[in-house]
């Protein structure tokens, strides 16, 4: 008896799995629909949309003002960063300036917004990979950051704070020395973190050459923030087109070389202690004066004044009824958001309401690569690829 | 800060070989206006001249305007990161015409352009998986239009005797109101 040796080999077709939309891994509601060939990723395809809220749509039907707390719902682990660009934009297209003591404040939040966001992508990405411990260290500084948010808006999260034209109040008594008692200890938790980490052998097996990406690959993709400086190139916004106060400061933008995993998270802990610096020239630095512009068209006159004079109040019910108009016209703001390019195509047409808001999220390039990076990966780096590429559902899906 | 003269100086020239239809500033931004059928050739261009560069295609907007003919316009942000420099192409469409995909060209394009798609119906030629992007699975419509109603057609709810998610035609008990006035006491 003889076999045929054809009939013995067997043709395997691919696996096709499906990953989320309720994963821990796939931080929020990810949908992967992953092509197999044993344990080799073969094609990547994300669903996304399961978190559309339409926020676009909704900026249309809310006059300037309203419009601004969307912002601090799109990515949800850096408020007020994309709350920045907002403002920037209301203001490029107000042609208003708005005074250093605003500016100070608004960069000195855009930093720890970005330590937030940085302890946040870095802990889950620790987690999802398996080192448990970073992750809660991370948190424990995370809740500290949030009650400064907390005592300057009365939210910790969803702040609010910026507001066109300024902030929209000034500083409590006692905030900046919090904050750089906050400065000096959190320190030493990125270096223990760091120690947990950095030189960990599991954590380098995981994370070192898995997902590269070129330098020409990030271009090609619109790779923005940690994604581009990953990769070797030397490109931050606050450098290259300095916004509010970034000019003034002294601050390095760290650069990694080979592009993967582990470069990122080096970037990532190096950014920390950049803004850390920067954090603290602001507190010393910290200017005194207004904390809005002195444009009566885009600020609402201040608490104390509407109490005692008609005219502000007035004032002040026209403004949060009316809001302000702003003739038609069109710009891009775009701000380096921890995540990467955070931008805001904000067009008008001379009532109250945006015309037309479209809000340009980094992830939603990120996401969109993430056929390309893992393609050959085994399905476990797959985790690791979207840890490092930081997504938060908020913003990928509006 | 921004590296604008360069490629201002070299506009009069590129304007010469380029079919460049209306080129506006304002505050230091670069609006080129060009024909829809040579979106590919021009985003090519500006990505390989020499004195361009335009590497990173930032995003695509699309804006409705159900007035004019052409209502629909598409705006390609591009950054050049060798000159420091952002630059914005728009084109116009309507309906009925498609436009071609740069994915060819720029990676990053592939799902911007669904999305476009997606919101406001704007079909692209040549794209190699032009889906719905981010609404829902078999969703009918085009949100972003300024014709689409803010709450939608659709609403989902749980049914207790299909034991299932059901969509039925939104039911509003009062029906959404829009100020379409600046002032609420001015007329």
């Amino acid at each position: 008896m003889t076999f045929k040796k054809k009939s013995l080999v067997k043709k395997i077709k691919n696996f096709t799995i499906n990953f989320g939309p309720q994963h821990p891994a796939a931080h929020g509601v990810l949908r992967l629909i992953l092509e197999l060939k044993g344990e080799v990723i073969q094609r990547a395809e994300p669903h996304i949309g399961l978190l559309h809220r339409g926020t676009e749509k909704l900026i249309e039907y809310k006059n300037y003002i309203q419009a601004l707390p969307y912002f601090d719902r799109l990515d949800y682990v850096s408020m007020m960063s994309q709350e920045h660009s907002y403002c920037l934009a209301v203001e490029k297209l107000f042609n208003s300036k708005i005074p250093k003591r605003a500016q100070y404040i608004r960069v000195l939040f855009a930093e720890i917004t970005r330590i937030l966001n940085h302890l946040l992508s870095v802990g889950c990405h620790a987690m999802d990979v398996g080192a448990m411990t970073p992750f809660l260290w991370a948190f424990e500084e995370r809740e500290k950051l949030m009650e400064f948010y907390e005592r300057i808006s009365g939210a910790r999260m969803h702040a609010a704070y910026f507001r066109p034209g300024g902030v929209y109040l000034d500083l409590p008594k006692g905030l900046l020395a919090d904050i750089y008692i906050f400065i000096e200890q959190f320190n030493l938790r990125l270096i223990e973190i760091e120690d947990m980490l950095t030189e960990n052998r599991i954590w380098k097996q995981r994370l070192v050459d898995i997902g590269v990406v070129s330098a020409k690959d990030a271009y090609d993709w619109g790779f923005s923030g940690v994604m581009l400086r990953g990769s070797g190139i030397h490109w931050d916004l606050r450098k290259s087109q300095p916004y509010e106060v970034y000019s003034e400061v002294d601050f390095d933008i760290p650069v990694g070389q080979n592009g993967d995993c582990y470069d990122r998270y080096l970037v990532r802990i190096a950014e920390m202690r950049e803004s850390m610096k920067i954090i603290e020239q602001c507190l010393n630095q910290m200017p005194n004066g207004p904390i809005k512009s002195n444009d009566n068209k885009l600020t609402p006159p201040s608490r104390q004044e509407m109490k005692q004079s008609m005219e502000s109040l007035i004032h002040h019910f026209k403004m949060y009824t009316q809001s302000f108009t702003i003739p038609a016209n069109e710009t891009y703001v775009g701000t380096e958001a921890p995540k990467g390019e955070f931008g805001v195509y904000l067009v008008s047409n001379g009532t109250n309401r945006p015309y037309r808001c479209k809000i340009k999220a980094p992830g939603f390039s990120h996401l969109q690569a993430l056929d390309h990076m893992s393609k050959g990966h085994m399905i476990a780096d797959v985790v690791t690829i979207i840890g490092t590429q930081d997504i938060v559902f908020g913003e990928v899906d509006r | 800060m921004f590296q604008n003269s360069i490629i201002i100086e070299n506009f009069k020239n590129i304007s010469k070989v380029c079919p460049i239809k209306k080129i506006q500033f304002y505050n230091s931004e670069i609006t080129l206006i060009v024909q829809t059928k040579y979106i590919l050739e021009i985003l090519l261009f500006f990505k390989n001249h020499f004195l361009c560069q335009f590497k990173i295609l930032t995003c695509i907007s699309g804006v409705d305007y159900p007035k004019s003919q052409y209502r629909f316009a598409i705006v390609y942000d591009l950054l050049s990161v060798r000159y420091n420099t952002r630059l914005k192409i728009k084109i116009f469409t309507f309906e009925l015409a498609s436009v071609f995909s740069v994915t060819n060209v720029f990676s990053a394009a592939g799902w911007f352009e669904s999305e476009i798609w997606d919101m406001f119906g704007v079909f692209f030629k040549n794209h190699s998986n032009l889906k719905r992007i981010l609404t829902d699975y078999g969703f009918q419509g085009y949100p972003l239009r300024k014709d689409f109603p803010l709450s939608g057609f659709i609403e989902m709810r749980y049914n207790e005797t299909q034991k299932r998610v059901i969509n039925e035609s939104i039911e509003l008990s009062q029906e959404y109101r829009t100020f379409n006035f600046l002032s609420p006491w001015e007329n």
